[in-house]
């Protein structure tokens, strides 16, 4: 251990290479080995795969695991569905939690404290409570079996609300008060002045509901048996069975349910490292 | 089916100017409220137009959510009370259905189970988390590359990690056998055996999640102020007493949280156990979630499985009080 705090920013002497990279890279190396072996054994030959010991690196590529996938699967029809769930969840979040927030942190209402600790008291109800209630209630309204089932529970979310109040709370009155008194309506004044400034906190929400409705998968196992209305999650656990030993196809589809996810966390990893230390996010 | 809950902001959008002004100041109001307001009828006019935009903004949200959660939670309890088996006619038990739960052996086992990678998983998650944290917080080459590579997993599903612990920890070819091999030492059964099943789902599950304490914890060492260690090393602290005697102790509210979310986390286990074992080999890996999921859902015993949700429920409660009691107790005493 030598030094504890971030080392200082720019100092002119060049220093010998820190003793940390002999821990850091075996690390990094050991948690990337699952995803490169996703990869690798999505362009594996079949006969690569069934031999033992087998080789890190495939003799050949082949995308006949995709060929198979596509051909023979949903997983296109189940990519459609999932990136509906997300868009929708996105959208919905983004406006009913933006405007909630905002009318919890700015607006003088009755029984305003009141719904907002009855928002921010669903927080402690824990999702398993709520499966067998909610199922029974979407079974009644016809939504089991549909994308609709995958889709409702993601409109909006307490952890939504409860992020754009903090965030609102924290923005300087005087902004609104100028437009108020230009003869702005509160509508007006929320999407050209106050959802513009909210980008940052817009982003969080954003990224959180995305992982959140991607990766779902207790909720579609329990709502969805149809699998016309599969989410991609639901579809790759479901190959699992009959198919648990054509791996080239079984890490392919894991490719197509993970890799959009990969690339946005590349591109984006400072908003996701924000989203992260904002919520616990995975179940 | 939200599966997230958030956590208090310690960190917040960085643009947030950090003033937070109270909703409507004086001269707000009288400015919007004309000269007329004076008038009593006139104010209480306004009152309702406040009140209706109030609530226009909030209640589509908020039926939204009351409607998914504090309505199912009552709903929930209602079951627990009745035997149930969502066709024939529902017969009232009153608490017979949690004075079940008592005698429940299997109920039993998923206890021992979920408490078994409840103490696998926790310690190491936290442990982990900080010992990254430490890792990463520091300016050297290839350190984003590094960072990247530890936090990518934290994306990865729950069905996509199922498939992939499968072939890493395959008895027959996975790679995890290979590598022992190497070494010279006998292949394991991993998730066929009973006594390692556990121990590779923890696996990998830290590998899915030690991004987020890690996350939280370079947040936190980010925060502490340097003259504090600056004035640590003048006083002759070696770095392995600055770490322990200046830096954990201002680590300890993120520890706590990070304890409390973890085990909320690991109580309410199921996915990767479903993607992995669904509950086997012998039932080693079934967990109170996967207990739950099962009753309810495979066994149609609504009102039962209504019931060990609420158990559930108040397990979470009780365990989270009781942390932190105990952290405040403890942290008194330490500081």
């Amino acid at each position: 251990m030598t030094t504890l705090e971030a080392a200082p920013r720019s100092r002119p002497v060049r220093r010998r290479p820190s003793g940390w990279h002999l821990v850091l890279a075996p690390i990094a190396i050991v948690f990337a080995i699952p995803f490169v072996q996703m990869f690798l054994t999505s362009v594996t030959p079949a006969k690569d795969i069934n031999k033992f010991p087998r080789d890190f690196f495939p003799s050949a590529l082949t995308l006949d695991g995709y060929e198979k996938l596509f051909q023979t699967s949903d997983i296109l029809l189940w990519l459609g569905n999932t990136t509906i769930v997300s868009a929708i969840a996105i959208v919905s979040h983004i406006v009913l939690c933006s405007l909630a927030g905002y009318g919890f942190a700015r607006l003088t209402f009755r029984g305003r404290t009141f719904g907002f600790l009855a928002i921010v008291g669903t927080i402690m109800i824990p999702t398993q409570l709520l499966m067998i209630p909610t199922y029974i209630l979407f079974s009644r309204i016809g939504l089991i079996d549909s994308l609709g089932a995958a889709i409702v529970p993601w409109l909006a979310s307490a952890f939504g609300i409860f992020l754009m109040r903090q965030f609102f709370i924290s923005l300087p009155a005087e902004l609104e008060e100028a437009a108020l008194i230009d003869g702005c309506t509160r509508l007006q004044v929320f999407f050209r002045i106050i959802l513009p400034l909210a980008k940052p906190a817009i982003a969080t929400l954003a990224i959180f509901t995305l992982l959140g409705s991607w990766n779902d998968l207790v909720w579609p196992l329990i709502a969805i048996n149809n699998d016309q209305a599969f989410t991609l999650q639901l579809g790759i656990t479901n190959f699992q069975g009959p198919r648990r030993t054509e791996w080239s196809l079984l890490m392919a589809g894991n490719v197509v349910a993970t890799l959009p996810l990969i690339v946005f966390f590349l591109f984006a990893q400072k908003q996701f490292i924000a989203t992260m230390s904002f919520s616990g996010l995975k179940g | 089916m939200t599966d997230t809950k958030p956590r208090v902001p310690a960190a917040e959008p960085e643009s947030a100017a950090h003033t937070a002004l109270p909703e409507s100041s004086p001269g707000f109001v009288s400015v919007i409220g004309s000269p007329a307001a004076r008038n009593p009828r006139d104010r209480r006019r306004r009152a309702l137009r406040d009140n209706l935009e109030g609530w226009g903004f909030v209640a589509p949200a908020l039926v939204i959510i009351l409607g998914l959660s504090l309505f199912p939670a009552v709903w929930a309890f209602l079951l627990s009370l009745q035997e149930w088996d969502g066709f024939s006619d529902p017969v009232n038990v009153g608490f017979d259905n949690y004075a079940a739960m008592a005698t429940d052996g299997d109920l039993q086992a998923a206890l021992v189970h979920t408490f078994v990678y409840t103490a696998l998983f926790v310690p190491t998650s936290v442990l982990l988390g900080l010992f990254l944290a430490v890792a990463l917080n520091r300016r050297i080459r290839f350190i984003g590359l590094y960072r990247t590579a530890i936090f990518v997993p934290f994306v990865a599903s729950a069905a996509a990690t199922g498939i992939l612990t499968t072939y890493l920890f395959s008895p027959q070819f996975g790679l995890l056998n290979q590598m022992l091999q190497f070494f010279g030492i006998p292949p394991q059964g991993w998730l066929e055996d009973p006594n390692q099943s556990m121990v590779v789902i923890t696996i990998m599950s830290l590998w899915g999640q030690a991004a987020f304490t890690t996350v939280i914890y370079l947040a936190a060492l980010q925060d502490i102020p340097a003259d504090l260690l600056e004035a640590a090393r003048i006083d002759g602290a070696n770095p392995w007493q600055v770490f322990w005697h200046v830096v954990f102790p201002q680590l300890a509210p993120v520890t706590v949280f990070a304890t409390i979310w973890q085990i909320i986390q690991a109580i309410q286990l199921f996915d990767l156990v479903y993607t992995t074992t669904r509950g086997g080999p012998l039932g080693a890996t079934e967990t109170i979630v996967y207990y739950l999921w099962d009753a309810a859902f495979k066994q149609l015993e609504f009102g039962y499985g209504s019931a060990v949700a609420y158990g559930l429920f108040a397990v979470t409660l009780v365990i989270t009080i009781g942390v932190t009691i105990y952290s405040r107790r403890s942290s008194m005493k330490a500081f």
